[in-house]
């Protein structure tokens, strides 16, 4: 069993046998997937909650960006609809890369994931806890965006943008997974800020262009057969990189 | 104690060798597959003499997107799985050969659109995945550049490999979102063979050449790697 | 070998660099083994090796018969501390402890939290945020965060440093009644008095090897004469 491994210089990993394990002295419970990844995410969020800054700036970002958009456009040559969709989800993608930057920075700072990681916590339920923190953080982006661009872009206001809302969950859901996934990658890097984004910018084209089309076509009152093929793309992403990135997450930490 | 160095896995320290005879034979190949399309090979008909790029142009692609992604996957997939440090020299190698046959493919084919639709830059299904997968496999290289620890280096860019295998579909279905300007494929359509035979002779030796300086390269890199690492291994002992 | 933790010929590199080389070493339910050794001796690798938090490229670690790393239910009987103190600085010290004990599965984390908070005399802070405090009180939270469920394998990185006094006797304290309710303590410092004071064992690493292993006499550790043999030994080696 040993020989191969060290040729290969593979880390030796042997089965466990033996005697019961000594009770800790504190009575305990088996850990539990989803009550795990609640707990993390519930902690991402209060640390977010309590610090605020992280928010408050992707929110004004958010907000500044679409402002600046809309006094760079020449309203007799671009019409709103064909520029607004394009406007809502660069914009995403900018605020969302500002907000995943911090989830692992609170993890290093004091090495708080060395003792989560020496807890009985599986891999996979801290990537889906501080999945779950980003997700949550970047819809309330959005929850702030998307009406601010009704409102700059003086949009109608109709039944369409609850399936927009459902495109931005959508979407968020595949961008949070890769972007959680990169982050940690990145967090084991010196310039974690700055690659970040090029690690996760090309994963992320095949979330923002079918997003940003399906919202022309929702927006331009055209049926909704229409947006089918990019809805399509956006639910597939979702389901292979939510689960490939949750089984990759542990293979980001050292071992 | 025992000293444990005789059953630590160190790469043989052999030197490199001054001439490369693969590499040599490919380049010969190569320059032949060249030869023939440019002088033996009657340009088509309705493209005219830039259609000739054609034969860089695809063989490229086909090593570039297809093959040196596959291999940086892999590679990457079964570094994690048996941690051989081989197998992240592999994937290596393939990675930076890849990124130099992906840059070719958007230079041709800028060069061709220029000639054929007028613009060196079109948003083109095909021209853009060809751009994304150049940006994945260049955030590898930065990636592997930007960590210094040898095992997380081999670790993190293992990730990013096989899930860039993964991204490869969805860059196509996002892109053909779009409709394009690009020729369809003309080689396998067996109902309409838009190539004359002699053609698709040219194109077969061509893509036969090319594979075989995308390998001899990915060699030389391989061995080159090789050598660092076992020299890194004599600087840290 | 039997016993409580076990490690035979356990190696550990980093690329080339071998970073802890063969090391063996038993130790039974209540021992504390003090592992002394200048910088860059592989004394924090063979500690997270140790814990199961690193795989060891040859050798095996045991905690109780069962190899390392482990499952869920062999992490539980894990305490880390080290001069980092794993906590987030924006919540408060009960919130990280909660965090903690609600992480390792803790059944009734409010008195389980009550009890190790008051046992490190933080309990007046409770409800402050952790940066607030200072370093001595920020090292004591950590030390409730690792031992709020009970561990039976407490592994410590130079948990004194930036302790004051008291916090230095809370931790001695704690890491005695640890060593009393029969977990296996190891525990890496600088400081051979504080070492000694405690270790049932010790050991001294230089360049990934232990040159030397010792027992406590009856007695006790000669502070002074372990003094001038560690420097004899290491001597060199920094």
């Amino acid at each position: 069993m040993t020989g191969p491994a060290i040729e290969t210089g593979a880390p030796v990993r042997a089965r466990a046998t033996a005697e019961a394990l000594p009770s800790v002295t504190v009575p305990s419970r088996a850990p539990s997937f989803l009550g795990d990844t609640w707990r993390i995410a519930r902690k991402d969020l209060l640390i977010e909650f309590r610090t605020r800054s992280g928010f408050l700036s992707t929110a004004v970002f958010a907000l500044i960006a679409l402002a600046i958009f809309r006094f760079s456009w020449d309203p007799t040559a671009v019409n709103t609809l064909d520029l607004a969709p394009g406007v809502l989800w660069v914009i995403f993608t900018f605020a969302g890369l500002l907000g995943l930057n911090r989830s692992f920075g609170v993890e290093h700072a004091d090495r708080a994931l060395d003792a989560l990681l020496a807890s009985p916590v599986s891999r996979e339920a801290i990537f889906a806890g501080k999945a779950l923190g980003n997700l949550v953080f970047l819809l309330g982006v959005q929850a702030l965006a998307i009406p601010t661009l009704g409102l700059f872009f003086g949009l109608p206001l109709g039944p369409e943008w609850l399936m927009v809302a459902a495109v931005a969950v959508l979407a968020a859901v595949g961008f949070v997974a890769v972007g959680t996934l990169f982050a940690a990658v990145a967090s084991n890097t010196r310039l974690a800020e700055m690659l970040l984004p090029m690690l996760s910018l090309p994963f992320f084209m095949p979330v923002v262009i079918p997003a940003a089309q399906a919202t022309a076509r929702l927006l331009g009152d055209q049926p909704l057969s229409e947006a089918v093929p990019a809805l399509k793309i956006l639910a597939l992403f979702d389901i292979v990189f939510v689960v490939a990135c949750t089984l990759a997450f542990p293979f980001t930490l050292e071992e | 104690m025992t000293s444990v160095s005789a059953i630590e896995s160190r790469p043989a320290t052999r030197p490199l060798p001054m001439v490369d005879w693969l590499l040599v034979l490919s380049l010969f190949a190569v320059g032949g597959a060249l030869t023939r399309a440019l002088l033996y090979t009657p340009a088509d008909a309705a493209l005219g003499a830039v259609q000739r790029i054609f034969y860089i142009h695809v063989p490229s692609a086909i090593l570039g997107m297809y093959v040196a992604c596959t291999i940086m996957a892999i590679g990457g997939g079964l570094y994690l799985w048996l941690k051989d440090d081989r197998l992240d020299r592999i994937a290596e190698s393939a990675a930076e050969v890849g990124f130099v046959f992906l840059t070719v493919v958007l230079v041709t084919g800028a060069i061709w659109g220029k000639s054929s639709w007028g613009t060196a830059w079109a948003w083109e299904p095909r021209l853009m995945s060809a751009l994304f997968l150049w940006f994945v496999v260049l955030s590898y290289l930065v990636l592997r550049d930007a960590l210094e620890n040898p095992e997380a280096r081999a670790r993190l860019s293992a990730v990013l490999g096989v899930l860039a295998l993964l991204l490869v579909p969805f860059i196509h279905m996002t892109v053909y979102l779009f409709r394009g300007l690009h020729p369809e494929p003309i080689v396998l359509q067996p109902s309409k063979p838009a190539m004359s035979s002699e053609m698709l002779g040219t194109f077969g030796y061509a893509v036969l050449a090319f594979t075989l300086l995308f390998f001899a390269l990915v060699r030389v890199r391989y061995q080159w790697a090789t050598a660092r690492d076992a020299r890194l291994a004599l600087e840290q002992a | 070998m039997s016993g409580a933790l076990v490690a035979s010929g356990v190696s550990r590199r980093f690329g080339a660099r071998t970073v802890v080389r063969e090391v063996s070493l038993a130790l039974e339910a209540g021992d504390c083994l003090a592992l002394f050794g200048p910088n860059g001796a592989g004394k924090t690798t063979l500690l997270r090796l140790l814990g199961g938090l690193l795989s060891p490229h040859s050798g095996t670690v045991a905690l109780h018969g069962h190899t390392l790393p482990g499952e869920a239910d062999t992490r539980r009987l894990l305490g880390v501390i080290s001069h980092k103190s794993m906590l987030y600085d924006a919540l408060t010290v009960r919130e990280n402890v909660t965090f903690a004990a609600e992480c390792q599965g803790v059944r009734d984390v409010r008195a389980a939290v009550d009890a190790v908070l008051d046992r490190l005399l933080v309990r007046d802070r409770e409800h402050q945020p952790v940066r607030a405090l200072s370093r001595g009180l920020q090292q004591r939270v950590s030390i409730a965060r690792a031992l709020v469920h009970g561990p039976r394998l407490v592994l410590l990185d130079e948990p004194y440093t930036g302790l004051d006094e008291v916090g230095a006797r809370a931790l001695t304290e704690a890491l005695r009644a640890l060593k009393a309710s029969g977990a296996t303590v190891v525990l890496i410092t600088h400081n051979l008095a504080e070492g000694l004071e405690l270790a049932t064992h010790t050991a001294i690493m230089r360049e990934g090897q232990f040159v030397h292993e010792s027992e406590r006499p009856a007695h006790g550790f000669d502070v002074a004469m372990y003094a001038a043999m560690y420097r004899e030994l290491v001597a060199g080696g920094e």
